[in-house]
């Protein structure tokens, strides 16, 4: 500041790119226009998608422009970047000259500067100058955070101010934008997001990043030992719940119940519950009838471990269980597949579909195999983040709604009374300024005159 | 009385009060006006019952939570609010005419709310991703911050409508206006006061995801649209403090403002792409 225009080298012309509030205002309506964009095209889908939606010619066009993920395109990072620059230029660029008005120990006043303020307070004190100053000067002293008094032309006045620092209170607001940002970009280079789903009884000790799919080792172990929904009568769900035990090196280190809205930390990984699911059990209750007797016998079978069959007939694997099954191009529903083992005869594939238990006897075997009973498993679909620049971000909401209150609702008020001896009376002014708030300024000075006036001398 | 009936007469009383503030400026009529005031109180005093009565029905059906939890709950609290700011407003400046530009809007807001037949009043169970006292806090300073901002609309258009010049030389409907110095810096304090809880609104919005989902921002289009509304009252904010960017224009970004947060409210419904199961409003 303060440079001639004619001497400017580049640097100082950058300096001054970057400094004006003109930039700022051009940079924050170009963000607001262009995050609209983002908005009305559904971003990271998929480009067969965005063909089918657009065509051709436009889906060309805006993944030229990056439009499908344009929050974190080169453009939109460069307009980021640039309000940075320019929040920290300006900053800098203004701070040195109000540092020293903030940080003063003898505060400048001039008379003048009160003068032109229209609203004045104007009374008659019914007792000599020197008491009165004495009076006034000590009930200021205590009202204000600053106070002198200075004789002046006719008379002598008494200045006051409170509230100098609060007009630090904007820098504290362009602070918190920056510890945004730099929170953000620190959550970007060393954070992940991931996610993996656990089966009640098992265990994991890596997830699968978002996007991109990658394996993410954890440098520990999450057990999932139980899943519950519940659901309210009207059959939305009220609850999901996951107790998960931590493991280091296969030992037990804790276990905690998570529920959405209630994750668990541990070791700067932060485990959310996202979703849920079955999965098949691994146990199958079977049932086989005996069709010359009409003998019935329960067994329960693991999957892929044979079982025995009744009166040692051979044996019987489960191999999978299939959600969707098809019999001669018939849509059967869930079903488990098996083979069957008995003796003196080829092995035989054969389907055992939950939904129709009589299905086996189509085979016209000895012996009717069906499914008794099946419990299914939840997985509990679990959401794995990292981020090290929450605390930034979290320190930059704090400052920035301090910076917003101080900026906004505090301010930098001075008083000046003069008082002029008029006879055995005292004449006396109360003026005002605030560096903003004038109306508020003006009621604040009516309210100190009244004070004034009632002061006992 | 269930809290329902309650707020659908509520309704009807902003209405009344709407329409006597208008017939006080318009017929130049007083008393009228000071009607107007009564009703208002009244309304706001049912609006506010009316929204504890909800709170303690919902403790009655065993599902008991916060009446901030839906598209409704959220409107009617929003009348609440623009009901009491434009009150206190009025009771600061003395100046009734600014309600009869504020309280057809909180009118407006309660008549979608009971009578669009989207918009269902029915006391739902929360669903587990709202069971936070985050969403409380979210809920509450996103909606006062939007009540400033109508208020500041109302403050807008009256500035457009203002004629320029003193008000001696003025007669009609204008010249019972404030002048616009006044209208300019009310407007000003309401956009200030609206941007700091907007603001306070986001982040806690941002502290509720993370705790949720483990992410503060995640660019879906309700969030990304309150940092549009966000970025341009930053703009007016800033704006003001460019040479020749005074009165007028400082009006009409505070109009494009508050349809931004119209948007935010309702339009984003319409966009592709949800906002998963957080939606509030
Ligand atoms: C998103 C980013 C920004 C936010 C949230 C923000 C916020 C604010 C707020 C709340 C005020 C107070 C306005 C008032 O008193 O009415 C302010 C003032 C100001 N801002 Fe920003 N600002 C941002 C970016 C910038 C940038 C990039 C610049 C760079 C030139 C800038 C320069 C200023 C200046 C010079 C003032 C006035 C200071 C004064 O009154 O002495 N701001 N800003």
């Amino acid at each position: 500041m303060g440079r001639k225009a004619a001497a400017d080298g580049p640097f100082t012309q950058i300096w001054k790119f970057f400094s004006s509030v003109k930039l700022t205002v051009v940079l924050l309506l170009t963000l607001a226009v262009t995050s609209i964009f983002g908005t009305l095209i559904p971003q990271m889908g998929n480009p067969a998608q965005y063909v089918a939606k657009y065509g051709e010619f436009l889906y060309r066009l805006f993944s030229l422009l990056n439009l499908f993920d344009m929050y974190h395109s080169w453009w939109f990072r460069l307009l980021i970047m640039l309000l940075t620059a320019n929040i920290v230029v300006c900053s800098i660029d203004r701070l040195s000259s109000l540092w020293k008005i903030v940080f003063t120990k003898k505060p400048r006043f001039n008379p003048k500067q009160f003068h032109k303020v229209p609203t004045q307070v104007d009374f008659k004190m019914d007792a000599p100058l020197e008491k009165v100053r004495d009076t006034y000067a000590s009930y200021l002293a205590k009202a204000f955070h600053y106070s002198r008094v200075e004789p002046s032309g006719k008379g002598v006045c008494i200045y006051a101010e409170k509230g100098r620092w609060t007009r630090l209170g904007v820098y504290i607001v362009h602070l918190s934008v920056v510890l945004l940002l730099v929170g953000g970009l620190i959550g970007s280079l060393f954070g992940f997001e991931g996610f993996v789903n656990i089966g009640e009884g098992d265990t994991v000790d890596h997830i699968r990043l978002r996007p991109g799919n990658q394996v993410q080792a954890l440098g520990f172990s999450i057990r999932c030992d139980d899943f519950d929904v519940s659901f309210y009568d009207s059959g939305a769900p009220k609850e999901y719940r996951s107790t998960l035990t931590i493991l280091e090196d296969g030992k037990k280190v804790l276990t905690r119940d998570i529920i959405v809205n209630r994750p668990l930390r541990y070791r700067g990984i932060n485990i959310f519950q996202a979703s849920y699911g079955t999965l098949p059990s691994n146990s199958v209750k079977l049932r086989f009838t005996d069709r010359a007797s009409g003998m019935v016998y329960q067994v329960r079978a693991v999957i892929g471990k044979p079982v025995a069959l009744p009166e040692n007939r051979g044996t019987l694997v489960i191999n999978r269980y299939n959600p969707s099954s098809e019999f001669r191009g018939h849509p059967i529903g869930e079903a488990f597949e098996a083979t069957l083992k008995i003796k003196g005869k080829p092995d035989q594939e054969i389907l055992l579909p939950l939904r129709f238990p009589s299905f086996d006897k189509m085979r016209r075997g000895d012996l009717v195999i069906a499914v008794a009973g099946f419990d299914q498993r939840y997985y509990t679909g679990l959401q794995v983040t990292r981020d090290p620049g929450v605390p930034v971000v979290y320190a930059g909401f704090i400052i920035m709604i301090a910076g917003c209150f101080i900026t906004f609702f505090l301010c930098h008020e001075r008083v000046c009374v003069e008082l002029v001896p008029a006879g055995d009376k005292t004449r006396v002014t109360v003026m005002g300024t605030s560096n903003k708030n004038k109306f508020g300024m003006r009621r604040k000075v009516a309210h100190l005159g009244e004070k004034l006036s009632r002061l006992k001398t | 009385m269930t809290s329902s009936t309650i707020l659908s007469i509520v309704t009807f009383v902003y209405g009344l009060a709407a329409f006597l503030y208008l017939a006080g400026w318009v017929f130049e009529k007083p008393l009228a006006g000071r009607m107007g005031t009564w009703t208002s109180v009244i309304g706001a005093a049912g609006n506010a019952a009316g929204i504890i009565l909800r709170w303690v029905e919902s403790y009655r059906m065993g599902i008991g939570h916060a009446p901030l939890s839906n598209l409704y709950e959220s409107l009617v609290f929003f009348s609440c609010v623009l009901a009491i700011i434009y009150l206190v407003v009025e009771w600061r400046t003395g100046s009734r005419v600014i309600s009869a530009f504020t309280a057809p809007l909180a009118c407006l807001a309660m008549a979608y709310a009971s009578l669009s037949p989207n918009i269902s009043d029915r006391i739902q169970p929360l669903i587990p991703a709202l069971k936070s006292n985050w969403l409380i806090a979210h809920v509450i300073t996103c909606f006062i911050g939007y009540a400033a901002f109508a208020v500041a609309f109302g403050l807008s258009i009256m500035y457009l409508f203002k004629q320029e010049g003193d008000d001696a030389g003025q007669e009609g409907l204008s010249a019972r206006l404030p002048s616009r110095a006044v209208l300019d810096e009310l407007s000003h304090r309401m956009v200030m006061f609206g941007f700091l809880f907007l603001t306070t609104g986001i982040i806690t919005g941002a502290v509720w995801a993370n705790s949720a989902w483990g992410r503060y921002w995640g660019w879906d289009p309700k969030e990304t649209w309150s940092l549009i509304t966000w970025f341009i009252y930053a703009t007016l904010l800033h704006a003001r403090l460019m040479r020749g960017w005074h009165g007028k224009r400082i009006a009409v970004l505070s109009i494009v403002g508050f349809m931004a947060v119209m948007f935010t409210y309702f339009g984003v419904n319409l966009l592709p792409g949800l906002h998963s199961y957080g939606a509030v409003g």
